[in-house]
C-alpha cells in the first residue's frame, strides 16, 4: 500500500507559561495600548465571573455557566475578529462578547432568567447563547454563507467546547463550511472536561483540531491561556477567512478553572491536584508577567484596574436588580411578527393569572 | 393560464420569488442540477445560479442550521427535506433555533424560512418516505406549519410562506404532486395564510382535512349527496395556528363534526380540534365528533399503504354512521 493523503496539526504558543516570548512577537503584542485593552477585559470577565458564582450562590442568580480559566482564548478571539463579522457563541464565551459589546447587565439578565438579556444592545447581528450543544455551528456557516451571497468581507466565529466536537453538527457545519470555502472559523475551546468527561474519553482523536482534517479544511491547535498566540492564530485565520480561502479549525488548550456550572460539583469526578496544576498555567498571570518584563504594568495599575472593574460589576448588578420582570405579554408578543387569535386568548388568560401581577 | 401539477404550481411559486426577491435562496439536497427528487426545483439553478439554488450537503440537521444562519443575516431561505420522514435530525434546528428565535431574542433575530418537505403516503415508495408528521411541528409555538391540497393553492401558499416573516412548515402530499393538472395564474398572488378554504357546501356535517385526504373526502362527500348527505368541507390549509373560527361557525350551521387525517390518531392534529369543539361548540353538536385516521400503528410499507390511509369508503361511512347517529 502507499500512502495517498498526509497530514499534520501544528501547534502555536508565543508567550510560554512564565510570560515569556517563545520568539518574535506581532507587533500588537509591543503595543502596551493593546496590551493593556486585552488584559482590562480578561480581568473584567474573570472578576465579572466571580461576582456571579457569588450572586448565584446567594440565591440572586440562577445556575450560571463561568468562564474562569478561559479569558485568553475568549479575548483573543474578540480582539481578532471586526465588528462586523459575527459571533456564534456557546453559553460561556462572556470575554469575546464583552469585547464585543455585550453589557454585563445583559449577562447578568440572562442568567436571571430573562430573555432580555439576549436582545444586545451593541452586536445586534451576534448570536445569542445557546445552549443546544453544536447546534450553533451550522448557524455560522449558514451567516458566512450569507456574506458570500452577498459579497461580503465579513466573518462568521462559532464557538464549541471539546465535548460538542462529538456532535454531529459540528463536522456537518465544518463539512459544508468546507465545501463552499465559507468565511467561517470554529473554536474549539478544549477545556478539557466535558462536565465530567475528560477528553480522553470523548474521543481517541489525538487533537480536536484534526477532525478538520475530514472536512477537508485546516485545523490548528494553540496554546488557550496565551492570549498573544490566540490573536494571532485567529487573526490568520480569519485574514485567510476574509479572503476567500476558506474555514479553519483553530483548538485552543485551556483548562476550566471552575464546575461546569454552579449545578455541577467537579470534585466528584476531577483528579486531585489537577485543578491546583492548572492555576500555575492561569492566563492573566501570564500576561500580566509580560506586560511587567515589559515594564508597562505594575501593583498600582493592576490595583486601579481591578478597581475600576468592580465598580464596572457593582454597577451592571444595580441595574441587573432594578430591572423589572418583565410582563406575561412577552411571552406572547415574540412568537410570530402577529399574533394568531388563539395566542391573543392565552395571553389574556396570563394577563389575569399573572404571579404578583408583574 | 396554463394547466399545472402541484409539483409544478410549486415550481412556479419558487420561480416567481427568486426572480422578485433577491434575498430568496433555495436550499436542500439535489435540488440543483438534479431539480429535485420530485423534480419541485427543476430548472431553477440554470436560471439563477449555483449560489441561489444550491445543492447542500447529506445533512438535514445541517440544512435547517445553515438556513437559521441564512435568515439571521436577512436571506429567506427556503429548504427542501427530501422526505418528511427524514425530518427528525432537524427538528433540534427547527424546534430549538428556527422556532424560538424571535422569542428568545425579544424580536432582534427574526427568521423567514420556509421548509419544504414531501408529506404522506400512497406513492409506493420504500421505507421511511410516507410519513405524515405535522403533528411533530404543530406542537412547537413559534412555527407555521401548512399544507395545500390543489395546484392553486399550492403556488399561492407558498408565496405566502416565503413572505411570510416566521419560519413556516411547508408540507407537499407526495400523491396529489401529479395527481391533477389545475389552472393556475402564474400572477404572484399570496393566498392568505391561517384560514380555512371551504371546499364544499353542505347542511349535515362538517368535515376538516387537509392536504392529498382532501379529495378522498370529496369523492365520498359526492357519494354521500346521492344519499341527500351534505357535507360543509373545510380544507384546513395551516395545520398550525388553526383556525378555529371557520370549523367552529361550520358546526354551529351542522351540528356534526368529523375530522379526517392520514396521520396517526394518538395526539393527532384531529385531537386538538376535537377538544376546541368540545369546549366551544359543545351545544352545537346533535353527535359524538368523529376522527376518520391513519392508525396508530408504524406507516406500513407500500403494500399495505392504503389499507393504512383511510379509504373513501371508511371516511364514507364514519360519515354517514356520524349523520345518522
Amino acid at each position: 500500500m502507499k500512502t495517498v493523503a498526509e497530514f499534520n496539526i501544528r501547534y502555536q504558543q508565543l508567550l510560554d507559561d512564565a510570560g515569556q516570548p517563545t520568539g518574535p512577537l506581532p507587533d500588537f503584542a509591543r503595543d502596551p495600548a493593546q496590551l493593556h485593552e486585552m488584559y482590562r477585559v480578561m480581568t473584567l470577565c474573570r472578576l465579572f465571573d466571580t461576582k456571579a458564582i457569588n450572586l448565584q450562590r446567594t440565591g440572586k442568580l440562577g445556575t450560571y455557566a463561568p468562564c474562569t480559566g478561559h479569558e485568553a482564548t475568549h479575548v483573543g478571539v474578540g480582539a481578532a475578529m471586526q465588528d462586523a463579522d459575527v459571533l456564534c457563541p456557546v453559553y460561556r464565551e462572556y470575554g469575546t462578547q464583552l469585547w464585543r459589546g455585550v453589557t454585563l447587565a445583559e449577562i447578568f439578565i440572562y442568567w436571571g432568567g430573562d430573555e432580555r438579556g439576549t436582545n444586545f444592545a451593541g452586536p445586534r447581528e451576534d448570536f445569542p447563547w445557546c445552549v443546544p450543544i453544536a447546534s450553533q455551528c451550522p448557524h455560522a456557516a449558514g451567516a458566512a454563507m450569507a456574506f458570500k451571497l452577498r459579497g461580503e468581507p465579513r466573518c462568521a466565529v462559532a464557538y464549541i467546547g471539546d465535548g460538542g466536537t462529538s456532535q454531529g453538527a459540528f463536522y456537518e457545519a465544518m463539512n459544508l463550511a468546507g465545501a463552499h470555502a465559507l468565511p467561517v472559523v470554529f473554536v474549539i475551546v478544549n477545556n478539557g472536561w466535558a462536565i465530567s468527561i475528560p477528553v480522553g474519553e470523548q474521543t481517541a482523536a489525538q487533537t480536536l483540531a484534526q477532525k478538520a482534517i475530514a472536512a477537508g479544511i485546516p485545523g490548528v491547535q494553540v496554546d488557550g491561556n496565551d492570549v498573544i498566540g490566540v490573536r494571532e492564530v485567529m487573526q490568520a485565520a480569519l485574514a485567510r477567512a476574509r479572503a476567500g480561502e476558506g474555514p479553519t479549525v483553530v483548538e485552543a488548550l485551556t483548562y476550566r478553572l471552575s464546575d461546569h456550572t454552579t449545578a455541577d460539583d467537579a470534585t466528584r469526578y476531577r483528579p486531585a491536584g489537577e485543578l491546583e496544576a492548572a492555576w500555575q498555567r492561569e492566563p492573566l498571570l501570564r500576561l500580566r508577567r509580560y506586560m511587567e518584563s515589559l515594564d508597562c504594568w505594575d501593583e498600582g495599575r493592576e490595583r486601579a484596574l481591578r478597581e475600576d472593574c468592580t465598580a464596572q460589576i457593582d454597577a451592571a448588578v444595580l441595574a441587573y436588580q432594578a430591572n423589572p420582570k418583565a410582563s406575561t405579554d412577552s411571552m406572547f408578543d415574540h412568537l410570530f411578527a402577529t399574533l394568531p387569535a388563539h395566542l391573543v386568548e392565552q395571553r389574556e388568560t396570563a394577563r389575569r393569572y399573572a404571579v404578583g401581577h408583574g | 393560464m396554463a394547466k399545472v401539477t402541484l409539483v409544478e404550481a410549486i415550481n412556479l411559486a419558487l420561480n416567481w420569488e427568486l426572480g422578485h426577491d433577491p434575498d430568496v435562496v433555495l436550499l436542500g439536497e439535489d435540488i440543483g442540477k438534479n431539480g429535485g427528487v420530485f423534480r419541485a426545483t427543476v430548472g431553477l439553478q440554470e436560471r439563477y445560479g449555483t449560489l441561489r439554488v444550491q445543492d447542500t450537503p447529506l445533512a438535514e440537521g445541517m440544512i435547517a442550521g445553515m438556513a437559521v444562519g441564512m435568515a439571521a443575516q436577512g436571506l429567506k431561505p427556503v429548504a427542501e427535506i427530501q422526505f418528511m420522514g427524514f425530518i427528525y435530525p432537524a427538528i433540534d434546528q427547527i424546534a430549538n433555533h428556527m422556532a424560538r428565535m424571535r422569542n428568545r431574542t425579544r424580536g432582534r433575530i427574526t427568521l423567514p424560512i420556509v421548509m419544504r418537505m414531501p408529506h404522506g403516503g400512497g406513492i409506493h415508495a420504500p421505507e421511511h418516505h410516507s410519513e405524515s408528521l405535522e403533528t411533530l411541528l404543530c406542537h412547537h409555538a413559534g412555527l407555521r406549519v401548512v399544507c395545500p391540497s390543489t395546484p392553486a393553492r399550492a403556488y399561492g401558499l407558498m408565496l405566502a410562506a416565503i413572505r411570510d416573516p416566521d419560519p413556516v412548515m411547508f408540507l407537499e402530499p407526495t400523491r396529489l404532486y401529479r395527481m391533477a393538472k389545475q389552472e393556475v395564474l402564474d400572477d404572484g398572488l399570496a393566498l392568505p395564510l391561517d384560514v380555512c378554504h371551504p371546499l364544499r357546501e353542505g347542511e349535515d356535517v362538517t368535515v376538516v382535512t387537509w392536504g392529498a385526504m382532501t379529495h378522498d373526502v370529496l369523492r365520498a362527500a359526492e357519494q354521500l349527496s346521492l344519499e341527500k348527505i351534505g357535507c360543509d368541507v373545510l380544507d384546513l390549509a395551516t395545520l398550525s395556528p388553526i383556525d378555529h373560527g371557520s370549523i367552529l361557525d361550520s358546526v354551529a350551521r351542522t351540528g356534526r363534526l368529523v375530522i379526517v387525517h392520514e396521520a396517526a390518531r394518538n395526539c393527532g392534529l384531529g385531537a386538538e380540534i376535537a377538544a376546541t369543539v368540545a369546549e366551544r361548540g359543545l351545544y352545537d353538536l346533535h353527535a359524538p365528533i368523529r376522527r376518520i385516521t391513519g392508525y396508530d400503528t408504524v406507516m406500513p410499507y407500500f403494500r399495505l399503504e392504503h389499507d393504512y390511509i383511510p379509504s373513501v369508503e371508511r371516511i364514507a361511512d364514519g360519515i354517514r354512521e356520524t349523520v345518522r347517529a
